[in-house]
């Protein structure tokens, strides 16, 4: 789960990390009181759960609370890659004398959360680690010890050779990075840019943290900082009916049995010039109940014109497979023609059983795509 | 032979007493699975489908039963604590197929294994099937077929649906693993792709690979300077949004990076043929492979 940037702030403030304070307004109006409380200058900052906020107009700096009335009103409701703005953070602006990348994220090879860092902040990282990746530092955590105090000063002084202040204090602040990702169970968290001022005072001006949806039974409190706007409205049904799905642009509607299967069956649809309308990972579940709420869900959808199940029967039985989708399509209203794939375990019981409906049953999933895109029209 | 398993395996099953975990290990056990011992905790003294004994801890089955193996279905919130006690317990090899355990857990569970010398694989797995030797884990008997062709995949059901058509064309398998789609697991591709270099009685084999992360590219690099084996590969997702996490918590393209294109690349850089689609691979194999 993604989070805003005044959420991940509020975190890293517990962490003791230096924020500089800051609050939400939903009107122009909160924006300008907000900025009374804390003094000119202030920040004016969208908050929406994409990056490249500043440089698509989201983020202003205000010397009047006439700027921080218009800039306000006009990043309110502004569309920032797709996004609605419905919030924007007010914080106090602090002069900038040189800005640093700060980041962790979880590491595939080392198998540990990753220290990243460099001295070129307030940029697009992706682009650095691109462009000139040796001006990224990396140090793996171990998680038996954490990040160590030889390890995070190291880090600060690469970062800040001239300066051992301010290297201590990016070494202070990547040791509180690391506890607030491991104690919040982060799989992202990023500080672009620790800046600091003039007079050598740290601050994280900017905050990203992606939280691991596997945990989030353990932190029942970050069910709140969910931005119900943000999300697609099937997406969200799906999500509390506990499927995994993702909605796509295309017509071909898809409901299939493991995360791969599902990958490689969108990957299918396109091949054979089709458009698949989402990804849809029904699980093992032959339950009728889970059919009906997956089929709502891609129904809801108007662009979709056909649908199609590939289900490989493994431990579940086709059979059973057949009965529960013929239990789910006859409790409801469907207009679009269903294709249902079914191979592997009791393959042509099942299929058997389809062939009394009005659904088309197909052996191989190059049949049934091919099948689905020609409904589809 | 086959790789990570042999005939002197012996089974725990952590969470026997479970629903997913005893509909399992009856299947286990059907396919000829030495399981010898189950756990739950507050279960001990009772017996599984009348002949398999439950312990309390798998301290106990290992004294009583010397079991070397355990397999996990425990549900996340309790599945790092069973990787520990299994591995202090003294088990070599752990299959945890629970699906949804959190990333920071399975990061601090590592060195833990590491120090031990224990062999993971999973989470969020299938497991292991080496016909003809034993079933660890989730994959249908009823696909496989001993044969010289060894499979590894991050996937469940594809990787049923690539053994299913490798059966149908009569190429028995040495061993089929699924690793796990999630970031942080213990056995990697590059793992199964050495062990199955070195199993002398794998030939050929097959990875099937999917978006997010590089583990496929760190695959190719070892396959183009170490393997003289036909190997063909097929990878999902091609279609998968930036951003999106496509089912299994390590399937997502991020950055620009992981994408399906980039592993394709790679791979075929290496010399090692892509299939485009699933009914691909086997035909691919074949082709590559003279026998």
């Amino acid at each position: 789960m993604n989070i805003h940037e005044y959420q991940a702030k509020e975190i890293f403030t517990s962490f003791g990390l230096p924020v500089p304070g800051g609050k939400v307004a939903v009107t122009a109006d909160e924006a300008v009181s907000l900025a009374e409380e804390y003094g000119l200058p202030v920040m004016v900052k969208c908050q929406v759960l994409t990056g490249g906020r500043g440089k698509a107009g989201g983020i202003k700096f205000c010397e009047s609370m006439d700027d921080v009335r218009t800039n306000a009103a006009n990043i309110l409701g502004m569309d920032i890659k797709g996004h609605t703005v419905h919030k924007v953070l007010i914080t106090p602006a602090v002069d900038i004398a040189s800005e640093y990348y700060i980041g962790m994220l979880i590491d595939r090879n080392t198998k540990r959360v990753l220290l990243m860092a460099s001295a070129e902040g307030g940029v697009e990282i992706e682009q650095v680690a691109k462009d000139t990746p040796e001006l990224i530092f990396k140090q793996p955590i171990d998680p038996r010890y954490g990040l160590l105090d030889h390890e995070a000063m190291d880090m600060g002084m690469r970062l800040c050779p001239d300066d051992v202040k301010m290297a201590r204090q990016l070494a202070a602040a990547m040791q509180k990075l690391y506890l607030a990702f491991v104690a919040a169970d982060a799989s992202l968290a990023e500080i672009n840019p620790f800046i600091f001022t003039p007079e050598g005072k740290g601050h994280a001006i900017d905050a990203k943290v992606n939280l691991d949806d596997n945990a989030m039974f353990r932190h029942p409190d970050y069910e709140a900082l969910r931005d119900l706007d943000a999300e697609d409205p099937s997406e969200r049904t799906a999500r509390e009916a506990n499927l995994s799905f993702v909605k796509l642009e295309g017509n071909v509607g898809c409901l299939v049995n493991g995360a791969g299967l599902a990958m490689a069956t969108m990957d299918l649809v396109k091949y054979y010039g089709g458009q698949p309308a989402n990804f849809l990972d029904i699980g093992g579940s032959s339950n009728p109940e889970k059919v009906v709420n997956a089929l709502n869900i891609i129904l809801a959808d108007k662009e979709v014109k056909a649908v199609l199940f590939n289900i490989f029967g493994g431990i579940t039985r086709c059979d059973d497979v057949a009965k529960g989708i013929i239990a789910a399509t006859k409790s409801m209203d469907i207009s679009v023609p269903i294709v249902v794939r079914l191979t592997g375990t009791n393959a042509e019981e099942g299929r058997a059983m389809l062939a009394d409906t009005d659904l088309h049953a197909a052996e191989t999933m190059d049949e049934a795509v091919k099948k689905a895109i020609e409904l589809a029209g | 032979m086959a790789i990570f398993v042999d005939d002197s395996t012996k089974v725990v099953v952590q969470g026997i007493t479970g629903r997913d975990g005893g509909f399992h290990s009856k299947e286990m056990l059907a396919y000829g699975t030495k399981i010898v011992a189950g756990v739950t905790p507050g279960r001990g003294g009772q017996t599984f489908d009348d002949k398999v004994p439950v312990y309390n801890t798998v301290k106990e089955a290992v004294d009583q039963h010397g079991v070397n193996t355990s397999v996990i279905f425990v549900p996340p919130f309790g599945a790092a604590g069973a990787i520990y006690e299994a591995a202090d317990a003294g088990c070599e090899l752990i299959i945890c197929i629970t699906e949804g355990v959190p990333t920071v857990d399975m990061v601090k569970v590592m060195p833990y294994l590491e120090e031990r010398s224990v062999r993971l694989i999973g989470p969020n797995c299938p497991g292991l099937l080496a016909p003809g030797i034993a079933k660890l884990g989730i994959l249908p008997a009823s696909i496989v077929k001993e044969g010289p062709v060894g499979l590894v995949s991050r996937s469940g059901t594809l990787t049923y649906e690539v053994v299913y058509q490798l059966t149908a064309a009569g190429l028995g398998q040495t061993t089929c693993l699924g690793i796990g789609g999630d970031p942080v697991i213990g056995t990697t591709f590059m793992d199964a792709i050495v062990a199955f270099n070195e199993d002398p009685k794998t030939e050929a084999f097959v990875m099937i690979g999917e978006i997010g992360g590089d583990a496929e590219e760190k695959a190719a690099e070892y396959i183009k300077a170490n393997v003289k084996k036909p190997v063909v590969s097929f990878i999902a997702g091609q279609t998968a949004p930036p951003g999106k996490r496509m089912g299994h918590a390590g399937a997502i393209v991020s950055g620009g990076s992981g994408t399906a294109a980039d592993k394709r690349k790679a791979l075929e850089a290496a010399g090692i043929p892509v299939a485009d689609r699933p009914m691909d691979i086997v035909p691919k194999l074949q082709e590559i492979w003279k026998r």
